[in-house]
């Protein structure tokens, strides 16, 4: 294999991952609070939407990724309103999210599928980016593929080195018994769905600014349901997010470059390859946690929280 | 001798119902008050005024001679108010030390805090470990760490829900000193219970509710037991006694029984063996997670049992699954009633159908006849006074103690010859409880056979003839009553020998 040949698939993998690694950091926060919002795809879509239309008015690609996020939190205000206050069945309501998201974008959409956007583009960070092999490995990259890991890392400060994170996560697990200590559960749950918002708004946006230059109906393609099941597969802890992300959109590269290295597989096969994928890893988390008390699923998660008092 | 709270004529009412009605109360500063009531009687409705949880429709508060009107528990730590809760609140996948830091205001996570804790455990004696989870502890180690998370707070008054109803008497013990090396320094104790004893023990004052109504405020070792029960349930109580012991042949019993539990946190259960007689009262003392649920689940037929293991009137019923079991005329109450015991989200009139083993009597064809159910739903509501507007409710929407008195009732109108009940009593009042071992002894007396597994080992020394302790999935002979009964029961359940 030659060298530029590895370091573009290098690439192309960090490309794939991205919008996964938004999408499921942010879903990870969320399902740490005890919430399971199954609106991610929703979500996404909106942000891909706001991000491509600003970009195609504004030339501006920091207003467009904003937009993106607010986009994403404008759609999981919609679910935390419902679910939070409502006390609506999460189930129910994410999936109305996500059929909600996808029919609202194709509409919204309509005038913008036959523009094209300048791309955000990698920004080689000067010097370190001339170091041989490293320089082009680790440091020539679009921003927004920094932002994800510091994003991963974040959360993980946020959950596991913060008082606010602490609290988050015995919310989580036991709704009941933080009221009870004083501590806000709606407002903590609010707050960590609109976090989860902006966050699939970003990993949406990154498809349409960065992946292509288009707007097209439907573009998540179901990544926002493999973002879902990739907290799962992290087993609700953020760094192993990266690590499934990478394996996710390594997969997803596979199919594209394995022609070029002479992989006879017909490209079906391998477009079923991720799903393939989260399903046998799903099966086989199970299989490893069987005969242990999982302590790593939140307990209340998806429980309605009423308060009585 | 002055007082640290002061509580004047509070009120506070849900829709019609007055959860307190024009209630009063004062506790002096170092001393253990104690508030006993039945369920419902405003107990709980009281206290969460007092931690801020709830505010009071009208009536004023006292805090150390100032006005004290707190807007949320954060306001009534703030001031020296803390509070062990009856549901635990605790955490169980977080550790001991981050569930210690969660119930603390003002304490970031960085500081080096396990040294704090070990402190103040030594100085209560009270033995935690702050690095353990919290879910991998015994009922017991939890409530010291409520305890301690609260003691971290320094408090001037310390409110505790029930804090004696899930420990071993070597633990109540121990809380005991703990509680009054705590008043000794100065912190005043509002000792919620009803268990009347402990409180004729400890407690140097006592107010009584009833109905959301002060009933009277007294000096506890004035009256004797029985006297603050009746003040309590405003009527009189009447005695346990088994007037009518026949014992007869064998009808009920386990050989050898092991089994190896599936879950890492469980018991194994090894050489269960067990013989009951027509006519006897048999129960099974042990600290909760010593194996009573795996026992339960194998006696109940949830989980099928090896060949000559169970045997039941001379047939060997291990492979029999519970429905078969209970048309043999075995009838179980489980401790976890929602879920196990009923079905959440059905109505009473549905779980007493659902639990029939014969229901030819409310069915016409296998076509269900919802009014003969409703008859049999009314007949166990009445006797055992399970307070709910119709049986058209969901069970969910029962308390816990009115629950347990409709799933007691629904068995016991069964008439079985074999009754195994786990915490008969669980979270049930004082009068009701009396309801229910009463209709047990009858059922006794009538020549049926009674295993009761419970924790509560004051209704099985009331109940039992025949007393057998489980402790780390293995089952004492019987005790022999006769000398130091109680004395060998406290070390078996902590696992010694004797």
């Amino acid at each position: 294999m030659n060298e530029s040949l590895f370091i573009n698939i290098i690439i192309g993998i960090s490309i794939a991952s991205v919008p996964l690694m938004f999408a499921a950091i942010g879903e990870l926060l969320v399902e740490r609070s005890g919430v399971l919002n199954l609106g991610v795809e929703g979500m996404m879509i909106v942000g891909a939407l706001l991000g491509f239309v600003v970009m195609s008015h504004t030339q501006n690609p920091y207003l467009a990724v904003l937009a993106a996020m607010a986009g994403g939190m404008a759609i999981a205000s919609i679910f935390a309103f419902l679910t939070q206050f409502l006390l609506t069945n999460q189930v129910a309501t994410g999936l109305a999210l996500t059929l909600f998201g996808l029919g609202f974008a194709a509409f919204a959409g309509r005038g913008y599928t036959e523009e094209t956007i300048q791309l955000i583009t990698a920004v080689p960070i000067p010097y370190l980016s001339d170091i041989p092999y490293l320089g082009p490995l680790l440091f020539s990259f679009n921003p927004l593929v920094y932002l994800a890991f510091f994003m991963v890392y974040l959360v993980w400060w946020f959950l596991f080195r913060t008082k606010q994170g602490l609290i988050l996560r015995a919310i989580g697990d036991n709704h009941d018994a933080a009221h009870a200590i004083g501590h806000n559960v709606v407002r903590y749950r609010v707050m960590a769905i609109l976090f989860g918002g902006a966050m699939a708004g970003i990993g949406g946006a990154f498809l349409s600014l960065v992946q292509v230059p288009i707007w097209g109906e439907g573009m998540t393609a179901g990544r926002g349901w493999i973002a879902l099941g990739l907290v799962v597969f992290a087993s609700w802890q953020p760094f192993r997010i990266i690590f499934g992300a990478i394996l996710f959109g390594g997969i997803t590269i596979l199919q594209i470059h394995a022609q070029g290295l002479n992989i006879n597989v017909s490209a079906q096969y391998l477009s079923m390859l991720p799903y393939l994928a989260t399903i046998v890893i799903l099966v086989s988390l199970r299989m490893r946690l069987k005969n242990k008390t999982n302590r790593t699923v939140p307990n209340c998660l998806g429980r309605i929280f009423h308060s009585t008092t | 001798m002055k007082y640290q709270l002061e509580v004047s004529n509070i009120t506070k009412s849900y829709g019609d119902l007055k959860a307190n009605d024009n209630v009063s109360l004062s506790i002096k500063d170092s001393s253990i008050h104690a508030l006993l009531g039945e369920n419902g009687a405003g107990k709980s409705t009281l206290v969460k005024i007092i931690y801020g949880s709830l505010t009071p429709d009208s009536g004023e508060m006292k805090w150390a001679n100032n006005k004290y009107s707190p807007k949320s528990p954060f306001q009534a730590r703030e001031n020296g108010i803390a509070m062990v809760f009856q549901h635990f609140s605790l955490f169980e996948s977080l550790t001991v030390e981050d569930n210690i830091i969660l119930g603390l205001d003002g304490v970031g996570l960085n500081e080096n805090f396990s040294e704090q804790i070990i402190k103040y455990s030594k100085q209560y004696g009270l033995d935690i470990n702050p690095q353990q989870v919290v879910g991998d502890l015994s009922v017991g180690a939890r409530q010291r760490v409520e305890i301690i998370r609260c003691l971290m707070q320094n408090p001037k008054l310390l409110i505790m829900d029930e804090p004696t109803s899930v420990l071993t008497p070597q633990e109540v013990a121990d809380l005991f000193v703990t509680l009054k090396k705590l008043a000794a320094d100065g912190c005043a104790i509002l000792y919620i219970s009803h268990k009347l004893e402990e409180v004729r023990e400890i407690c140097s004052e006592a107010t009584i509710l009833r109905g959301g109504k002060l009933v009277q405020s007294c000096i506890p070792q004035e009256h004797s037991q029985k006297e603050l029960a009746e003040m309590m349930i405003g009527k009189k109580l009447t005695e346990l006694a088994r007037t009518n012991i026949t014992i007869g042949e064998t009808i009920f019993s386990i050989d050898n029984l092991s089994r190896k539990s599936d879950d890492i946190y469980g018991v194994n259960l090894k050489n269960i063996a067990l013989k009951m007689s027509k006519g006897s009262i048999v129960g099974i003392a042990g600290v909760a997670g010593n194996g009573q649920d795996e026992l339960m689940e194998l006696l109940i037929g949830e989980i099928p049992s090896p060949k000559a293991t169970l045997n039941f009137n001379g047939q060997d019923i291990g492979l029999l699954n519970s429905h078969e079991r209970r048309q043999l005329s075995m009838f179980f109450v489980p401790e976890e009633r929602l879920g196990h015991g009923a079905v959440p989200d059905m109505s009473l009139d549905e779980n007493m159908l659902l639990s029939r083993p014969d229901s030819t009597e409310m069915t016409s064809r296998d076509v269900i006849d919802w009014e003969k159910v409703a008859v049999h739903s009314k007949t166990v509501i009445d006797t055992f006074d399970v307070q709910t507007p119709s049986s058209k409710m969901l069970a969910k929407s029962l308390s816990g103690g009115n629950l347990q008195k409709f799933m007691v009732g629904r068995e016991l109108i069964q008439n079985p010859e074999l009754l195994i009940v786990a915490q008969p009593t669980w979270g049930v009042d004082a009068g009701s409880a009396n309801n229910i071992h009463q209709a047990l002894i009858e059922l006794a007396d009538k020549g049926s056979a009674i295993l009761i597994i419970s924790q509560d080992l004051d209704e099985i020394l009331s109940l039992c003839e025949q007393i057998h302790v489980l402790s780390e999935g293995q089952l004492s002979d019987a005790v022999d009553m006769k000398s130091k009964g109680l004395e060998k029961i406290s070390q078996l359940m902590v696992g010694g020998k004797v």
